[in-house]
């Protein structure tokens, strides 16, 4: 083996420029490959996260995700049943006396639940007005399922306990209305409910929707306002494992009826974006792999035509036709390799360095540097991809060159 | 079978398949013993070196049997046949056939790597004392561009006989050489032949040369015509 070795060493250093070249090609594939994978994942993680420290885990809405079966239907459930033209009765949405919803929801193990109700106001303080969700809220419940307490910039999440009528605003939002801490705006609601709200608290999340558009208070307080008693139209859960939420969320459908969303399928529009971006990521880093196994095709071609005479001399000797196969498929992998690694080393330069970029971005969320994201992972799919590649690319001219016919080449050389 | 030969055919015949088969030999009945200077003549495309060439187990007679210190070839895969070449077999051609990025003592020590079996500092002075057997001491650490025609062929029998086979084939090994080389090589051929249980055959169409073979086996047509 270390003969073989030796041989497909001497022939790859016969043809350093080529050499070079090829594994510049795998370098640069492997690398960027890296260094696109962590962008890519950095930024979805970073969604992720803002999305699953941010929201709840689980929403309880008040609406049903199949209409209510008519009672003929469950009478006759074995029946041929049809109805037509059915009219469904006019109720008030909403989830009516949820204490015993919240209290049982907070009762499964590692579950936190709090209610919610969320209704469009407009604020208006100085002339300006600027419509916005007003967020109804158990403070002491809603710091378990959410980080609006970590997210306040000035104030206390329990001043709405203390402060009558206390609202706490998103950045963007006291910054349009152009309030601060004291301030007293009055907000009214489509109920015709008009309520003046002393500004408790500023919270910014970094997530563009909240931080312009949203405002919490006191949940008795939003109820009033909406004109809603005893009415909530959500309930909020916080899982200490954000990953069951799906199987959580079908559970609690099924207890309760009530539609129950994880964070999942709420984004899944968005998560569904990031598998066609990643598709079409992996598959233009794939291409620059595949340009570099041709390279590496080249050269190994290229070096099996010119040492055919070898080849026969090496059979002629006695060596396998594996023997000769393996040559140059080491010299394909040694390519493979060495542009691996350093392909390594130029992915993480790569990785810190886009890390480092300050940029100042507002979509969905609010970033401050590229998010960037290290994963082993990542260099092990990249050197894995490369090393096939490589093996590929080298296998093919190796098997070629391992059936040449010893006799052949001495008649054509003699 | 004769049981002390070193290599015994039988009817051996080698025909090229294709839409008008070519046939390169016919019905070769020859054995090579042990100690034997063999020369190999004839016209050019007579067949000799097709015939050297079945003997060493480069190419597959297609009707007849080659034995190999009573081995039926035939027999073997072709992963056999390359163990045989590799430990019983030397082969030196016309052009030496060294690699080129290689010196010359590396060259000598990849058969004996190949066959492996004995540590790496022991085959160095084994592939040192064939060398320097032949002439080459001072040269071995340079690279076969170094070397004059005559030496690289002295090297190239170095390396036929790095894992001491006891049959040694020449495919015109003088064809490329001076006169004075030519003699030298093949006074080496005749020394290693008589100085042991070696067998060398030699294919040459230099009649001085063959002259001084043990005996001469002449090929035309693909047949031989005389064995001398």
């Amino acid at each position: 083996m270390k003969l073989l070795l030796d041989i497909a060493l001497t022939h790859i250093k016969g043809r350093l420029r080529q050499t070079v070249l090829s594994v510049i090609g795998v370098m640069t594939g492997v690398g960027f490959s890296i260094a696109l994978a962590s962008l890519m994942t950095g930024s979805q993680q970073d969604f992720i996260d803002r999305i699953v420290n941010s929201s709840p885990h689980v929403v309880v809405k008040d609406e049903y995700r199949n209409p209510p079966r008519q009672p003929v239907e469950r009478h006759y459930q074995n029946g041929a049943v049809s109805l037509s033209g059915v009219k469904p009765k006019e109720e008030l949405r909403g989830i009516r006396n949820p204490k015993p919803h919240v209290v049982s929801l907070n009762g499964i193990p590692g579950v936190a639940a709090a209610p919610n109700l969320r209704g469009e106001v407009v604020m208006r303080y100085g002339g300006k007005d600027v419509s916005a969700a007003l967020v109804g809220i158990e403070p002491k419940l809603e710091r378990r399922v959410s980080e609006i307490e970590e997210d306040l910039t000035a104030g206390f999440l329990d001043d709405l306990y203390t402060v009558a009528n206390g609202v706490i605003l998103g950045r963007g939002l006291a910054d349009k209305l152009g309030v601060e801490i004291g301030s007293t705006l009055s907000a009214s609601s489509p109920a015709g409910v008009l309520l003046k709200m002393k500004v408790v608290g500023i919270f910014h999340t970094g997530i563009i929707a909240m931080d312009q558009a949203q405002g919490y208070a006191l949940l008795k307080r939003v109820q009033v306002l909406l004109d809603r008693p005893n009415v909530v139209n959500a309930i909020h859960l916080r899982l200490k494992d954000a990953t069951r939420a799906q199987g959580m969320a079908r559970r609690i459908e099924a207890r309760m009826g009530y539609r129950a969303e994880s964070w999942q399928e709420a984004n899944q529009g968005v998560l569904e974006v990031f598998k066609i971006r990643n598709i079409i990521i992996y598959t233009t880093v794939s291409s620059i792999l595949i340009v570099a196994a041709f390279g590496i095709f080249n050269i190994v071609s290229t070096i099996t035509f010119e040492k055919v005479r070898d080849i026969a001399i090496l059979k002629s000797i006695g060596f396998e036709e594996r023997d000769i196969r393996r040559l140059f498929l080491f010299e394909g992998l040694m390519m493979g390799c060495i542009g691996t690694i350093l392909g390594w080393v130029l992915g993480y330069v790569l990785y810190r360095l886009l890390g480092a970029v300050r940029v100042e971005v507002a979509m969905f969320t609010e970033w401050t540097r590229l998010p960037v994201l290290f994963s082993l992972t990542h260099y092990l799919i990249a050197g894995a991809a490369a090393i096939i590649a490589a093996t590929v690319a080298g296998y093919l001219p190796a098997r070629k060159a391992a059936r040449l016919n010893p006799v052949d080449i001495i008649r054509g050389t003699t | 079978m004769n049981g002390s030969a070193l290599i015994e055919t039988r009817a051996m015949t080698r025909v090229l398949p294709g839409p008008v088969p070519v046939t390169l030999v016919r019905d070769i009945d020859v054995t090579v013993g042990a100690g034997e200077f063999i020369a190999v003549t004839g016209p050019s495309g007579s067949g000799k070196s097709s015939l050297l060439y079945l003997l060493g187990l480069l190419d597959r007679p297609t009707e007849g049997t080659v034995w190999l210190k009573g081995i039926d070839t035939e027999t073997l895969t072709e992963d056999g046949r390359s163990g045989v070449r590799l430990a019983r077999i030397g082969f030196v051609f016309q052009f030496h056939f060294l690699l080129p990025e290689f010196t010359i003592i590396e060259n000598v020590l990849i058969p004996m790597r190949r066959l492996g079996g004995c540590p790496e500092g022991e085959m160095r002075e084994r592939a040192a004392a064939i060398l320097d057997d032949l002439d080459l001491a001072e040269n071995l650490e340079r690279r076969p561009h170094q070397l004059s025609g005559g030496q690289l062929q002295r090297a190239a029998v170095a390396r036929a006989l790095a894992n001491d086979p006891p049959i040694l084939l020449a495919d015109e090994p003088t064809g490329n050489l001076d006169t004075k080389n030519a003699d030298r090589v093949t006074d080496i051929f005749q020394d290693l032949a008589h100085s042991g249980e070696r067998a060398v055959v030699m294919v040459t169409h230099n009649p001085d040369l063959a002259a001084r073979a043990d005996r001469r086996i002449h090929v035309v047509d693909g047949r031989v015509a005389e064995d001398l």
